[in-house]
């Protein structure tokens, strides 16, 4: 144990002394006036709030903020002015008001003035109480948040006490025990791990759940005891609050002016949980909103579907109209008016006994006409949208077809209002790894040293796996009762895909087992996201014999000999031994169990006491007993002989407890690590802390897992220390000098290890063949190397063929002089607050070079679940597919025909130019040929195809493919070329972009998007892809493997990309169709009504009178008319969800506006014109020169206007619960009838009192009804069929 | 789960209940139910309009509608009506010396109007006043009046309503009652008289009934104080501008005087129409044995005193009996029949398109 601390204390002093030596005083000077200026400015101080520093504290820290968060956006006082603030900044909510202040102008007025402001009111409201809601339920959150416990050390008791985390401040030091949340960003000074490493699951955070190490601030891990805050007299400087994660920069300056370098790995951030650790302390460097995870909180994000920004204009086109119908009866009246010579009676002067002139009164008359014909405006249209909106989210994220079992979660909807934009995308852009693919690493083949082994035992019992398991699933799906439907139309691909191996196996594994408790652990299992990697089947590797036998020589060779042997075996043998070695090392996996306290564990394993069988093991074992088509394998030899006394104990104890659980076979893996979990005492080194891997990738994962099915088990990694268990040499720990971490700049990541036997300094490189190649020693001498290397680029092409991901492993060999050296440079990189990453990367780019090519892996990425299918079906839709994607071409290529992108028939162009003007030419060539191909088909075909260029429509026997890679992609992009890809991207009916970058990707969506004006969907699953869904017109993220980053940055996040298609072809087409119909219905709605008002002014002398109650004329809409259309835009499906499964070519119509072009909206105008024609002049006839007053007249022609409205929403919707359409009649006459029955006196104007009561026992009020409704819907009838 | 919860719950709707549970507990499940609604499988009814559906439909409208319209029609036609315009434009006309009357002019001109009546009134008969041309729905107009002043509401009568302007307060008397709509009161006196050999049998015409009960009982109320003399309860109030008489004065019986008087009321329920008629009186017939106009000569006394020249208005007088639908109307009959032929027409029209292009019909129903 004191070993590596030794080590890490020498490394530190000795760097320090470099530095001091150099000029301490200069240094403390300078310090100074630095300080002076980071305390206003961009850095931030922290200092503990005790007593020894009390006043500086105070100075310091009143500027921060403390641990108290408020996510809410109102206070209770400031919520209506904020509020109604917010709310004016729409300028539909502005127009209403604007309305309201007009009818205040006595000149004008058209309505009471309080009516007028009822709609606005009543959307004010509604939208008002919504944002209260959602506030209401931040602020309980808060509260509940603010309100958590967390242990603050106080200075008064000299303890540390249960403190509300709204009471934590910066400078506070906390004590948290495992299984805790963090409360606020904090520096770890104590972990109560030896080596003090705290683990920490960012879950919360990123939606990660593998374990994170954290590490103490160096200087104060070798602390036995833990730190006493009293004592604690170093201060802390950092950077000021930011959002970045990934990064943290400062340093920790101690009272002698030492200082120690702070980096993300010291910070333990807020929302995270501690795991395995049993207690930390740190103190609180950034608190509340200022929290880096705060920071990050933005929110839902808004974006404006195309649906609605064609609503816009088309109210723009209903604004049109009103001052139309303003202007004429504005006109009218005037003309009107003029046409008396003298003054009739009726026309009352004004107040102060004046009249006016014809003009001035055809002038006030338009404002007064805009007032009583302002329901043209649909203001409920808006509120309407929004509620319709989250009626389609919330049926979207009901669907039970999307939940995906193995991951426990179902779509989610994180934009609100962009639902319908589904229904119309044109083009999808893929990324590859992870979104088709499963992102779920299975090592295939490897070469090491220029010799392949392809492992073709492992490939076999994988597929037979697969059958097996496919064939379960259908029972298995059967047995669930899940959603029939679902299982019968996706239910032909299983065979093609692994589904749930896990839940299978649990299935299998514990059908027999009694216990109730085992549902909740099978739901529990897929939560903790390890899940996926630790899966024993499919991470499990069948070793190659042939390497096999070549590593069992070794071993055996070496277990004899001496340590110094190792360097006289045969170069081949050196260079599977390092593969296999780089393969366990170079990587962050962390081999942990979450449940189990490390400490214990670690300690004995530090000391080299390595248990040998790992319940990884035991549970293969049984797997084999239980799935029996699998164990064409051979049992893993156990290899108990070269163990030491401890281990075999240890192998012993297993041994015995599998014993005790062999009679409930069945229940073996859980059962036997369950009992194992709950008892096992502190004394006994558990093995089955070798369970788990959590692997920040799975191609790590899967590379580990290799290596340990060749005996070379990684055992436990310690930031200081990574231990393998090597099958001939025993344990042998590294000590681990650096991590070069993976970024994308240099596509590859080194570890620098000291070699515990030949005790040298060792980087190992693994990384992208393209990069790696570049750095191998190119020495001319090295004719063996030269070879490899060859003969490697040549299995690597072979690799990419068959649509493996490629990885090269590199190794070399430091001299001690050299890494002095280097690590000098990377120090001070290291500490360096303001240049880092730049540093660090140069710094790095100088430690990996001349590597030594040890060899090549092959690691397969499968396809997801039914992505050919889905690809064909979405293609059939009419949707261009482009896959873009990182990898190289010719895996790229690959996977595209495995997922149906390209068919074998298709003509694949291939853009590879090195220049910008090669790669015109290349695209006009191609672009000719193209031509010349269509040009000899049929003619119609094309006719048809090119507006939309979909290649369903294209002429059949012709398809190109296009594949592009990233260097010409850059050249592509340019102004210049951009027009003519985009012609070519036209013609072919798939575009495989690989090597691009994701700004690339970023950019080719936004230029699809906005050269072709089509509407555009990015689905990814990385962070990689981040970009390009931001830029999308709709963003999908994938909830994967690789975190939560697409996630956030999405609009919609799905489990799996074959939910696409649901979500497109059935969500898609409803919402956008549902939408569209009832955004014209209430187009349609209004008009209609209003155009009623309208026509009644041709016969009042163009006076602004309504021959209907205002009550009711504006209730019209806000009560009797809103809550169906709004079912109808919830529920109402046009073609059910099988046939639109089935016949993926109906999404075009939605694609395409067919529902909403702009001819439709003015054939819905021209229907609202002849409605209400029928609606005004039935009555009118009826009633011509009779003794009706006006709201007798109005009252049928408004009545009949509700069943001609109702009724025409019957028409249309193709199928709807018909129950809740008499809402709409049934409260319409309820309400006139009570409104008849009370108010005799209402004072202004003429009220409606009793005239609904008289109506009802009049024959003619019905009759006028019936024909009115009759006639109007007549057309639409007919037209319907 | 702490800190981004407002990311996530807001969106995917499941408030996450493990904040303070740190990673304890069976996590439930996120698997949505598997109801009905939530899986969009509400059972629902289709109105799908197809040939089959449509057809019959528009059969039987035709059926239902051409019987109701002739009914109508020949109900309307049965009833009897005569209306005579007296407005006295032409010069012929005996009341063409009255045409320039104006409000204030004190002593009433009349004129006398004979006509015939070619067939007799069986049942009771209508008499109305019929207007043209005048605009009673003119939205101030329509506005001009207080309606708690006419349910006897007494500070309104005393303080009426701003809507009343100009015609609210007349030489600082508050005007009762307000409004231009009883300023402009039908005030024309019609009197019916049956010539029989050279007499004048005057006709009796009932003035009470001819107002709706619910103005007349709820709507309308005379002011409220002691006693019951309207002349004292209309104390302090000044009669419209154009009446010649205050309102306590309209009537010599006390439940047909002040605000309650049935002419005033019938008035104050203004006209949907420029062209308009209002009830004006009620001939009730007698007995069996005799219409309640015999065909035969009339002649109508009118004191004319209320002037529609300046706006090209015209003023008649209509008898007419009524049916179960009201006055005479043949449109709601011509309607009935017309739409229900179309339909029926139209009706045969599909169906032989359906006939010949049935199979067209059921592949157009899926891409629908």
């Amino acid at each position: 144990m004191a070993d590596p601390i030794q080590w890490a204390r020498y490394r530190w002093q000795r760097l320090i002394s470099t530095e001091g030596g150099e000029g301490s005083s200069s240094s403390s000077s300078s310090n100074k006036c630095y300080q002076s200026s980071k305390t206003s400015g961009k850095h931030r101080i922290v200092i503990p709030c005790l007593g020894h520093f009390k006043e500086e504290y105070e100075k310091v820290s009143k500027l921060y903020m403390n641990n108290k968060i408020r996510t809410t956006k109102y206070t209770l006082l400031n919520f209506l002015p904020r509020n109604l603030f917010e709310q004016f900044h729409r300028v539909a909510n502005l127009y209403f008001l604007f309305l309201v202040v007009l009818n205040w102008v006595p000149l004008v007025e058209a309505f009471q003035k309080e009516i007028t402001m009822l709609p606005l009111i009543a959307v004010l409201t509604i939208i008002a109480v919504k944002d209260g809601l959602e506030d209401y339920s931040k602020y309980k959150m808060d509260k509940r948040i603010n309100n958590l416990l967390t242990k603050v050390y106080s200075r008064k008791e000299k303890k540390y006490i249960d403190e509300c985390w709204k009471n934590v401040n910066v400078g506070d030091f906390i004590r948290l025990s495992r299984n805790e949340i963090i409360p606020a960003d904090m520096v770890l000074l104590y972990s109560s791990d030896p080596d003090g490493i705290c683990y920490i699951e960012t879950a919360g955070l990123d939606g990660e759940t593998n374990l994170k190490q954290r590490q103490v601030v160096r200087g104060y891990s070798e602390q036995v005891s833990e730190i006493d805050p009293e004592k604690f007299s170093s201060r802390i400087e950092c950077e000021s609050p930011n959002n970045d994660l990934t990064r943290f920069r400062g340093f920790v300056e101690h009272s002698n002016k030492d200082r120690v370098g702070l980096s993300k790995e010291n910070l333990l951030l807020r929302g995270c949980t501690v795991r395995n650790t049993e207690a930390v302390v740190g103190i609180v460097v950034y608190a509340g909103h200022e929290t880096k995870a705060m920071l990050n909180n933005s929110g839902p994000h808004y974006k404006r579907s195309k649906l609605e920004r064609k609503v816009n204009t088309d109210i723009l086109w209903c604004v049109l109209l009103l001052i139309l119908m303003c202007l004429t009866g504005a006109i009218g009246h005037g003309i009107w008016l003029s046409r008396y010579s003298e003054i009739p009676f009726f026309n009352i002067p004004e107040p102060d006994g004046k009249l006016i002139s014809p003009t001035l009164a055809g002038f006030n008359m338009f404002w007064t006409m805009i007032i009583l014909l302002q329901v043209l405006i649909p203001v409920s249209l808006y509120v309407s949208i929004e509620i319709v909106k989250l009626g389609q989210i919330y049926l979207i994220q009901n669907d039970i077809d999307f939940y995906h079992e193995k991951t426990d979660s179902t779509v989610q909807c994180r934009a609100l209002n962009i639902a319908e934009d589904l229904g119309q995308i044109q083009y999808i852009f893929s990324d590859k790894t992870g979104t088709l693919t499963e992102n779920k690493m299975v090592f295939r083949r490897c070469s090491i040293a220029g010799q392949e082994y392809c492992h073709e035992e492992n490939a076999k019992r994988l597929e037979s796996y697969q059958e097996v398991n496919s064939e379960d699933e259908d029972s298995a799906d059967r047995q669930c009762g899940s959603s029939t439907h679902m299982s019968e139309w996706h239910g032909h691909n299983c065979s093609a895909v692994n589904e749930p191996l896990n839940r299978k196996s649990l299935h299998q594994l514990s059908g027999s087992y009694p216990a109730p408790g085992r549902e909740d652990r099978a739901g529990d299992v897929p939560h903790s996201g390890h899940f996926a990697f630790s899966s024993p089947i499919e991470t499990d590797v069948v070793p190659d014999t042939q390497l096999l036998e070549k590593f069992n020589q070794i071993s055996s060779h070496s277990c004899q000999q001496s340590e110094e042997a190792s360097s006289n075996l045969s170069l081949e043998t050196m260079y599977i031994t390092d593969f296999f070695l780089a393969l366990a090392i170079c990587n962050t996996v962390v081999v942990s169990v979450p449940n189990q306290p490390r400490k214990k564990v670690r300690r004995l394993s530090s000391l080299g006491r390595t248990p040998i069988k790992s319940l990884e093991e035991i549970r293969q074992m049984f797997q084999r007993f239980s799935v029996w088509r699998l164990s064409s394998s051979p049992l893993p030899s156990v290899k108990e002989s070269s163990s030491e006394s401890p281990s075999s104990f240890v192998s012993k104890l297993s041994i015995f407890r599998m014993k005790l659980a062999s009679p409930a076979l069945d229940g073996a893996v859980q059962g036997a690590a369950e009992p194992l979990n709950t008892d096992s005492p502190e004394n006994s080194p558990v093995p089955q802390e070798l369970d788990i891997v959590n692997a920040a990738s799975p191609d790590e994962a899967a590379l580990v897992h290799a290596a340990r099915a060749y005996k070379c088990i990684l055992q436990s990694r310690t930031p200081d220390q990574v231990t393998v268990d090597f099958a001939g040499l025993g344990s042998l720990t590294f000590q681990l000098l650096h991590i070069l971490p993976f970024d994308s700049v240099r596509k590859r990541m080194s570890v620098v290890v000291r070699h515990p036997v030949s005790n040298s300094v060792v980087v190992y490189t693994k990384g992208a063949d393209s990069v790696m190649m570049d750095l191998l020693r190119t020495a001319s001498e090295e004719m063996e190397q030269k070879k490899i290397k060859e003969r490697t680029q040549k299995h690597l092409d072979d690799y990419a063929r068959r649509g493996l991901r490629t990885l090269c492993v590199a190794k070399k060999v430091l001299s001690d002089a050299e890494y002095a050296e280097w690590l000098n440079h990377h120090f001070l990189a290291e500490t360096s607050i303001d240049n880092r990453e730049v540093l660090l990367l140069e710094s790095a780019i100088r430690l990996e070079t001349e590597l030594t090519l040890l060899g090549a892996t092959g690691i397969e990425d499968r396809l997801q679940e039914g992505v050919p299918d889905t690809i064909q079906a979405l293609r059939k839709a009419g949707i261009k597919i482009w896959m873009l994607t990182g990898d190289k071409r010719e895996t790229a290529v690959n996977i595209a025909y495995a997922c149906k992108l390209l068919e074998p028939d298709d003509r694949i162009f291939t853009l590879k130019s090195q220049s910008r003007d090669a790669c015109a030419l290349v695209m006009s060539k191609i672009l000719e040929g193209i031509q010349k191909n269509t040009s000899a088909k049929k003619k119609p075909s094309q006719k048809l195809g090119n507006v939309f260029a979909s290649p369903s429509t294209q002429a059949p026997g012709f398809s190109a493919g296009l594949v592009i890679d990233g260097r010409t992609l850059e050249h592509v992009l340019h102004d210049s070329l951009q027009n003519i890809f985009l012609e070519l991207t036209e013609k072919c009916r798939a575009v495989v972009c690989c090597r691009a970058t994701p700004l690339q990707k970023s950019v080719l969506v936004r230029l699809v998007r906005n050269k072709l004006k089509a509407m555009t969907l990015a689905v990814g699953d990385g962070a990689n892809d981040v970009s390009m869904i931001q830029v999308a017109d709709t963003g999908v993220g994938i909830s994967g493997q690789e975190g939560m980053q697409a996630v956030m940055a999405s609009d919609f996040a799905i489990s799996q990309f074959r939910h696409l298609r649901k979500l497109l072809l059935v969500h898609g087409h409803w919402c956008y169709t549902r939408l569209t119909n009832m955004v014209l219905y209430f187009f349609y709605k209004n008009v209609a009504y209003v155009n009623l008002l309208f026509w009644y002014q041709f016969f009042c002398g163009f006076s602004g009178t309504s021959m209907t109650d205002y009550w009711i004329l504006i209730l019209f809409n806000l009560l009797f008319t809103s809550v169906p259309p709004i079912i109808y835009g919830v529920l109402d499906k046009d073609v059910p969800a099988e046939i639109l499964m089935q016949l993926p070519q109906l999404y075009m119509m939605s694609q395409k506006s067919v529902a909403y072009l702009p001819s439709t909206f003015w054939m819905t105008l021209l229907d609202a014109f002849y409605q209400s024609l029928v609606c005004f002049f039935v009555p009118y006839f009826t009633y011509y020169g009779s003794d009706i007053d006006i709201f007798s007249f109005g009252n049928p022609i408004n009545t009949a206007a509700l069943f001609i409205i109702l009724f025409h929403l019957l028409i249309e919707c193709k199928s709807v619960v018909s129950t809740l359409f008499s809402e709409g009649i049934l409260f319409y006459f309820v309400f006139t009838l009570a409104f008849g029955a009370t108010f005799k006196t209402r004072n202004q104007p003429s009220n409606s009192y009793w005239i609904m009561e008289k109506h009802m026992t009049d024959p003619v009020f019905y009759l006028v009804c019936i024909l009115t409704t009759c006639v109007a819907l007549l057309p639409r009838c007919v037209s319907v069929l | 789960m702490a800190v981004n919860y407002s990311v996530k719950e807001e969106a995917d709707g499941h408030p996450s209940g493990g904040v303070g549970v740190p990673g304890g507990g069976a996590v439930k499940t996120r698997k949505p139910d598997n109801t009905a609604f939530k899986q969009q499988r509400l059972p629902a009814w289709q109105p799908i309009l197809t040939a089959g559906t449509v057809l019959p439909a528009f059969f039987i409208i035709g059926l239902i509608f051409i019987p109701i319209g002739i009914g109508i029609f020949v109900t309307s036609n049965n009833i009897r009506e005569y209306e005579i315009d007296y407005t006295g434009t032409e010069p012929s006309s005996p009341c063409n010396k009255c045409l320039n009357v104006s409000w204030d002019s004190t002593t009433p001109c009349t004129c006398t109007i004979n006509f015939t009546l070619e067939h007799s009134f069986e049942s009771n008969v209508f008499m109305y006043y019929g207007l043209s041309n005048f605009y009673q729905n003119h939205r101030r107009y329509v506005k001009s009046r207080d309606d708690s002043q006419l349910n006897g509401d007494n500070s309104s009568l005393l303080n009426p309503s701003k809507e009343c302007e100009p015609y609210r307060i007349n030489e600082d008397k508050p005007i009762a009652p307000c409004g231009a709509i009883a300023n402009s009161m039908f005030n024309d006196t019609l009197e019916l008289y049956r010539i029989d050999n050279d007499t004048r049998i005057p006709i009796t015409l009932i003035k009470k009934g001819i107002a709706w009960w619910t103005d007349k009982n709820v709507k309308f109320r005379n002011p409220t104080g002691d006693g019951n003399n309207l002349t004292a309860l209309f104390q302090g109030t000044t009669k419209p501008v154009n009446w010649p008489k205050p309102v306590y004065m309209l009537d010599s019986e006390p439940d047909n005087n002040g605000f309650i008087n049935e002419d005033f009321i019938v008035w104050m329920r203004t006209a949907a129409l420029p062209t308009f008629r209002k009830l004006y009186r009620l001939i009730e017939r007698k007995n069996n044995l005799q219409p309640t106009l015999q065909a035969g000569k009339y002649s109508l006394d009118i004191a004319y005193n209320y002037p529609v020249h300046s706006f090209d208005g015209r003023k008649r007088m209509i008898l007419s009996t009524i049916s179960w639908m009201g006055g005479k109307n043949p449109f709601l009959g011509i309607a009935y029949i017309t739409v229900g032929s179309i339909c029926f027409f139209l009706g045969v029209v599909l169906l032989i398109i359906h006939h010949k292009y049935g199979n067209r019909n059921t592949s157009a129903d899926i891409p629908n």
